[in-house]
């Protein structure tokens, strides 16, 4: 990972919401091909902080680069791929007509926008059901297309906002594998959890606590510092408690 | 591009809900039909008793327009008058006639006292009374009042449902996340409210043509003018409802705070539109009527189906719609930064 550089460049980052500071001067940087995983209960400000980087919010002071671009910027938006916490899908449409109207967003026509609904959905294993109503989806099958939507225009950085939440461990197992997959081609993948042993399987974590990063690591190295034989101990230990 | 795929979008997901493409088709005219019902029934034929009328006048008397019953006492007349079976009796004591009436329902007495009043005038034909000749500029003795509000009516109802259904999917867009998604791709912030406007535009152009083509054609609405003035012109409407709609849907967190606008804001336009005769507001409200798009759609919609004016006499009402539609969709677009800078 020593070879690699930043793709995305956290500088000085604070976030006020009224008199609530919901980010506290975050610095940070994300190496291209990685999967870095912001772990910290929820109330922590890692939604905050990902929506930044998604363009959708900008800081109070301080700035983001993407790509050593200042964000947000409408041209940057596109190399983006984002999941929410809600899974933000039509439920009056066929799981199909979905993925056809947001590739369309991102200019995906004809032979290439199927070739790409195709290979989305047999990464995140929904290709039987393409043409079911998402209303008859369950709450697993959801989150999964979800992500698949967030993949259809191959974007170089995906920040998925808990991907996981919901999806029972077998699939969790396989999503994990989807992830690894993106990351071998390149993907810079952005988690948040809340889950500890999800935790391990970043490359590098950034522990967050109100508002704070208050730890960045891999999860070996956070774990050797701190003495501890789990990133569970580890956040205690950074936490001060 | 990615406008077409909003506007496809938006039209998959009216037709998929089967349920809101009947309410925005069916409701109005449902509604126009009833209302029809209710203002254009046929003139009320009054059910009249006669007790101890004599021979000699009986005879004389037109019975058509009337339901007449003749009764050999007073006794049975004033029980089936209890009983709703006759509107009123006229009896004759003394060969003086005297009308008894049921007199719960004012319309009914003016029809029943009407007849009778014409009934005995008949027979004093020596007095030959002069009819004034009444001349109408528009509309005719047949024009109900259906016809002088219906227009306002057709123009109510598209707004009305536009309204809360552009409103309500603009506000699922927003709790349901799928706008931070929307806004999470490249497409703009004015592609969005154009997107809208264009797949709501186009469905409304389809439920407008059906509810005028049935209000006219069918429930035989007063029509002088142009029939494609008259979608113009709800078109022009909907669109300031749609606008609207989906400005005020950012004041609401769910469906039912939705619902709550509609007293606030699409009520109070039916008092200003025309539906009542606004030279009788009273000064201190007036001028809410030209703030309300209703009053324009009103306005223009009566000129062309009551009075079978043009171009020339809507044009300033056109000009108005035009100006809200595109206030509210700069608004809009306004709006939306809140969820998006860029």
């Amino acid at each position: 990972m020593e070879a690699t550089k930043a793709c995305i460049s956290i500088r000085h980052v604070s976030k006020k919401f009224g008199k609530q500071q919901v980010l506290k001067e975050i610095s940070l940087e994300i190496m291209e091909g990685e999967i870095f995983g912001l772990l910290g209960p929820s109330g922590a400000g890692k939604t905050t902080l990902v929506k930044q980087l998604a363009g959708l919010d900008i800081p109070t002071s301080g700035e983001n680069f993407l790509f050593e671009e200042k964000m947000p910027s409408l041209k940057l938006i596109e190399k983006i791929g984002y999941m929410a916490q809600s899974d933000a899908l039509y439920e009056e449409l066929s799981a199909k007509e979905n993925l056809q109207f947001f590739s369309a967003l991102y200019g995906l026509k004809g032979k290439n926008q199927q070739q790409r609904i195709e290979e989305v959905m047999k990464l995140v294993q929904l290709s039987n059901h393409l043409h079911k109503p998402v209303s008859n989806y369950s709450g697993g099958m959801k989150r999964r297309l979800s992500l698949a939507i967030a993949l259809l225009h191959e974007p170089k950085i995906l920040i998925l906002d808990e991907p996981t939440v919901g999806i029972d461990p077998v699939l969790r197992k396989s999503i994990w594998e989807a992830f690894n997959e993106l990351k071998n081609k390149g993907t810079t993948l952005i988690v948040t959890t809340h889950v500890m042993d999800e935790a391990e399987k970043c490359d590098r974590l950034g522990l967050i606590r109100d508002g704070r990063l208050i730890a960045v690591g891999t999860p070996e190295e956070l774990k050797g510092k701190t003495n501890s034989a789990t990133i569970e101990e580890a956040f205690l230990v950074y936490g001060g408690a | 591009m990615r406008i077409t795929a909003l506007v496809i979008r938006i039209l998959r997901q009216i037709v998929r809900d089967k349920r809101t493409m009947g309410l925005l088709i069916f409701a109005p005219i449902l509604v126009l039909t009833m209302l029809h019902l209710v203002f254009n029934g046929d003139e009320y034929t009054p059910k009249i008793g006669f007790v101890h009328v004599p021979e000699s006048i009986m005879n004389q008397i037109d019975m058509s327009d009337a339901k007449i019953t003749v009764y050999k006492n007073e006794k049975e007349a004033k029980e089936d008058l209890s009983f709703q079976e006759i509107d009123g009796y006229l009896v004759f004591n003394n060969q003086l006639p005297a009308i008894f009436l049921e007199g719960s329902d004012p319309a009914v007495n003016g029809a029943a006292v009407k007849w009778i009043q014409t009934a005995l005038k008949s027979l004093q034909g020596s007095e030959q009374t002069l009819e004034p000749k009444v001349d109408f500029l528009h509309g005719s003795e047949e024009m109900g009042q259906f016809d002088y509000f219906g227009p306002v009516l057709l123009g109510f109802f598209v707004f009305f449902f536009v309204f809360l259904i552009a409103g309500v999917s603009f506000l699922r867009e927003r709790t349901t996340g799928t706008l931070e998604r929307l806004l999470s791709t490249p497409l703009r912030k004015w592609e969005i409210v154009i997107g809208y406007v264009l797949g709501f535009g186009i469905f409304t152009m389809i439920q407008a043509t059906i509810i005028a083509a049935y209000a006219i054609y069918v429930l035989g609405m007063l029509m002088e003018g142009a029939f494609l003035n008259v979608l113009f012109i709800i078109l022009l409407l909907s669109l300031t409802a749609l606008t609207l709609g989906i400005l005020l849907s950012s004041f609401a967190n769910n469906e039912l705070q939705m619902i709550q606008f509609i007293p606030i804001v699409v009520v109070p336009q039916i008092f200003f539109s025309g539906l009542f005769n606004l030279e009788t507001i009273s000064e201190w409200l007036k001028w809410i009527g030209p703030l309300t798009p209703l009053y324009y759609a009103a306005d223009a919609l009566r000129d062309i189906m009551v009075r079978g004016y043009g171009w020339d006499e809507i044009y300033r009402d056109v000009l108005a719609l035009l100006g809200f539609s595109i206030l509210f969709m700069v608004v809009n677009i306004l709006a939306l930064r809140k969820y998006r800078k860029i």
